[in-house]
């Protein structure tokens, strides 16, 4: 069936099609075309955010907290390039995202018009693939081919730049459109071959480590790891973007590795004689110093992106494949191996890794004046609130502290900004969080530096009603740039004080400014009151003010560059690595 | 380090091109040589590129390259199973005593004189790297004005095509 209608028209219609339910954006001047027939659309709703950089990240913490692919929209030029960040965030992260950007008339295309950008060249480096259309005919097929590209194989951010003239043009609609990607083929299945000898390196390993990253939760396979841990009893990491797709408190669950990893996680992965990296990239913030990272241990690397086996680190047994299948297809083989009476004998290494553990633990320091530290708030925040909320996170040490100090059960409910570090992710990615899954609680844990970059977005909170909740990590600082001049610099505090004594601003007054409910909590004893008063309130989005100690530290640490055996659980506090044996 | 030629086929359509480049200067590798031309499919077009660099970083950007979606596949051509040919036009100073020393190293090493001028002749000159750095060693005493050279293309031996299982995954496609 084909229809006569606009590329416009047809965008709208192609969005329908592939199942888009909210786009983030704002319109502009080369992108309005679009605008119009979007205003009349049941099935899309789209979300006015106030700066494109909050519809990127709000896109990504919807495609993060629902699984299916983010959309966000901008007009030309600075429309665009304030997409850029979260793009590039995306990118990192693997998150499923369409930008679909509006491009100044075709004729005008490289004679440095009024608002024009070359996004596509611009974003080349930071997407997985972009296109740029100028016929009003390719936009249904390009929407298409977007879609598929950013969900499928390793998920990643799509953009697609869509000249004026083409959106003002006739042209007929027709659907499902026939794609043309002939060099798009991802492999999902993995090689048997290298699933039985992986399975004969877990049985004859007398110390191996489930290194498990965010490719895990993409792949949907959190049960299958479960199963595969259980089946072998080998102890598991979860690396920051994989916080919760093992749960924290089972006793198997090592930790968080990495430079503000736990020592027992970090521990078990130095000490380890077969490391099963699975959907993960041997990231330097989690090998530390990469010549002297699990230094004995043979790598069994699952990945379903072929270009990140063997990237960082040799992989003795390269899998490519989608997790699920892979864990899947692992389970498989250990069963046919403990068939046959070979099962792996790990009970040494328990013993060494309970050790770590029980020496080890997470822990903070509380300070004498009475004042709030940060840890404490983060903890009660996870007692209170509970695994089944949805958690996101900017960057910093609110982030680490995010990522030790909640005790997350479940895949998917910590959405942070790992590779990219993206300052202002937490605000617009709880946003959207909370418009995919209205159902679920949504906590951003923030710290006062981020919260200033992109607050704005309370405002589209209030507005379009996504009661979300903000917990304001105050410390008045960019704290972890001041943690690393306190351990670096000498104490010399170049720029990284926000002046908290002048209380500019007010973050309770900012609050209300926006429309929401602004509250602020500076001891100890009102924590618990506090964070219960904040989960009273579901009509409104909530912003809480902890006023913390200033100079709380995220440890353990593992200064950057250095070894990982070198990791401090406390300033100048080695750990005995023998004594627990 | 060692050389490594690559056939790239691509989708014949605007920017890929820079993709290639963009993707070889974000990853730190050099391009020693690069060919873009039509081929016997309307819709490909392919790429020849000689890098410089180890065996494992070759591993890695044929992987990050594969990972374009608008490239449809790579091989690298072994050195003694292909074919391997540049171009290079050479302006040589030349007077009428000169000349006939100059055309006879034209004949010795099979190129062509293309254009001739009172105190220059122009030659036309195909053959392997080698062949040419040989040949602009012995024409540089009579003085090179000007030279410019292509990159480098190169087809495998024997019969098999290297397009022909593209082709059809294009066709699958369309």
């Amino acid at each position: 069936m084909t229809e006569k209608m606009t590329g416009a028209q047809a965008l709208v219609r192609a969005l329908e099609q592939v199942g888009v339910d909210t786009v983030f954006g704002i319109p502009g001047g080369a992108i309005l075309p679009a605008y119009d027939p979007l205003y009349d659309s049941t099935k899309v709703r789209h979300v006015l955010v106030r700066h494109e950089q909050g519809a990127g990240h709000a896109a990504e913490g919807y495609a993060q907290a629902t699984g299916r692919v983010g959309v966000c929209m901008a007009t030309s030029g600075p429309g665009a390039t304030n997409l850029v960040t979260p793009i590039a965030d995306a990118y990192m992260d693997s998150v499923p995202i369409v930008a679909i950007t509006g491009q100044v008339a075709s004729p005008l295309i490289g004679t440095d018009a009024f608002q024009e950008a070359d996004i596509s060249g611009i974003t080349m480096p930071i997407t997985k693939h972009n296109f740029l259309v100028t016929n009003a005919e390719d936009i249904p097929r390009t929407i298409a081919e977007a879609f598929h590209v950013a969900a499928t194989g390793r998920p990643g951010p799509v953009l697609v730049d869509i000249s004026k003239d083409a959106l003002q043009a006739t042209t007929t609609f027709s659907w499902p459109p026939v794609m043309q990607l002939p060099g798009y083929r991802p492999v999902t299945r993995p090689h048997s071959k290298q699933i039985r000898e992986a399975a004969r390196l877990m049985t004859e390993a007398k110390r191996p480590v489930f290194y498990v990253g965010g490719g895990v939760h993409k792949a949907q396979a959190a049960a299958e790891l479960l199963e595969l841990a259980e089946l072998t009893g080998i102890p598991v990491v979860t690396t920051l973007m994989a916080r919760g797709t093992f749960p924290d408190s089972h006793p198997q669950h090592m930790g968080m590795p990495g430079m503000h990893g736990s020592v027992s996680a970090v521990g078990a992965l130095q000490r380890s004689d077969l490391l099963i990296a699975l959907g993960t990239r041997f990231d330097d913030r989690v090998t530390g110093e990469l010549s002297s990272f699990a230094p004995n241990a043979k790598v069994i690397h699952a990945d379903i992106d072929p270009a990140e086996i063997s990237k960082n680190r040799h992989a003795d047994v390269p899998i490519v494949g989608d997790c699920r299948e892979v864990i899947g297809d692992l389970i498989t083989a250990v069963r046919s191996e403990q068939a046959d009476g070979r099962k792996g004998d790990y009970t040494e290494w328990w013993r060494t890794l309970n050790g770590y553990k029980e020496t080890y633990p997470l822990g903070y320091e509380e300070f004498a004046d009475g004042s709030l530290a940060p840890q404490y708030v983060i903890e009660r925040l996870s007692a209170l609130v509970g695994p089944e909320a949805i958690y996101t996170a900017g960057v910093g040490q609110h982030q680490m502290w995010a990522a030790q100090f909640v005790k997350y059960e479940h895949p998917g409910t910590f959405i942070n900004s790992g590779g990219a570090g993206t300052m202002g992710f937490s605000v617009p990615a709880a946003m959207g969080a909370k418009m995919g899954c209205p159902d679920k609680v949504v906590w951003a844990i923030d710290g006062d530096g981020c919260f200033q970059m992109t607050n704005q977005e309370l405002a589209t909170c209030a507005i379009e009603g996504v009661p979300i909740k903000v917990a304001v990590i105050n410390n008045g600082n960019l704290g972890m740039v001041r943690q690393w001049q306190t351990l670096f610099y000498d104490e010399r505090y170049s720029n990284t004080d926000l002046q908290r004594v002048k209380r500019i601003p007010d973050f309770v007054k900012l609050a209300e400014a926006y429309g929401c409910v602004g509250l602020r909590c500076e001891r100890p004893e009102d924590v618990d009151e506090t964070i219960r008063k904040a989960m009273e309130i579901n009509d409104v989005p909530v912003v809480v003010d902890f006023v913390v100690h200033q100079d709380a530290m995220v440890w353990p640490m593992v200064a950057a560059g250095t070894s990982n055996d070198d990791i401090k659980y406390a300033r100048d506090m080695a750990p005995n690595w023998e004594g627990g044996e | 380090m060692s050389r490594h030629t690559l056939s790239v086929l691509v989708e014949n359509k605007p920017g890929v091109l820079a993709r290639v480049a963009a993707l070889f200067s974000r990853r730190g590798f050099n391009i020693d040589s690069l060919a873009v031309g039509p081929t016997e499919h309307d819709d490909i077009s392919r790429m020849t590129i000689v890098v410089n660099v180890e065996d494992l970083p070759l591993e890695q950007v044929t992987k990050q390259l594969n990972k374009l979606v608008n490239v449809i596949k790579i091989v690298e051509l072994d050195n003694s199973q292909s074919v391997q040919r540049e171009l290079m036009l050479i302006k040589v100073r030349t007077d009428s005593e000169s000349r006939s020393h100059v055309l006879e190293l034209v004949n010795l090493f099979r190129a062509r004189c293309v254009d001739v001028a009172p105190d220059a002749v122009t030659i036309e000159v195909t053959g392997t790297t080698d062949k040419l750095e040989a040949f602009v060693r012995v024409l540089e005493p009579y003085g090179i004005k000007e030279l410019v050279q292509s990159g480098m293309v190169a087809i495998g031996r024997g019969a098999r095509s290297i397009t022909d299982r593209s082709l059809r995954a294009l066709d699958r496609s369309a």
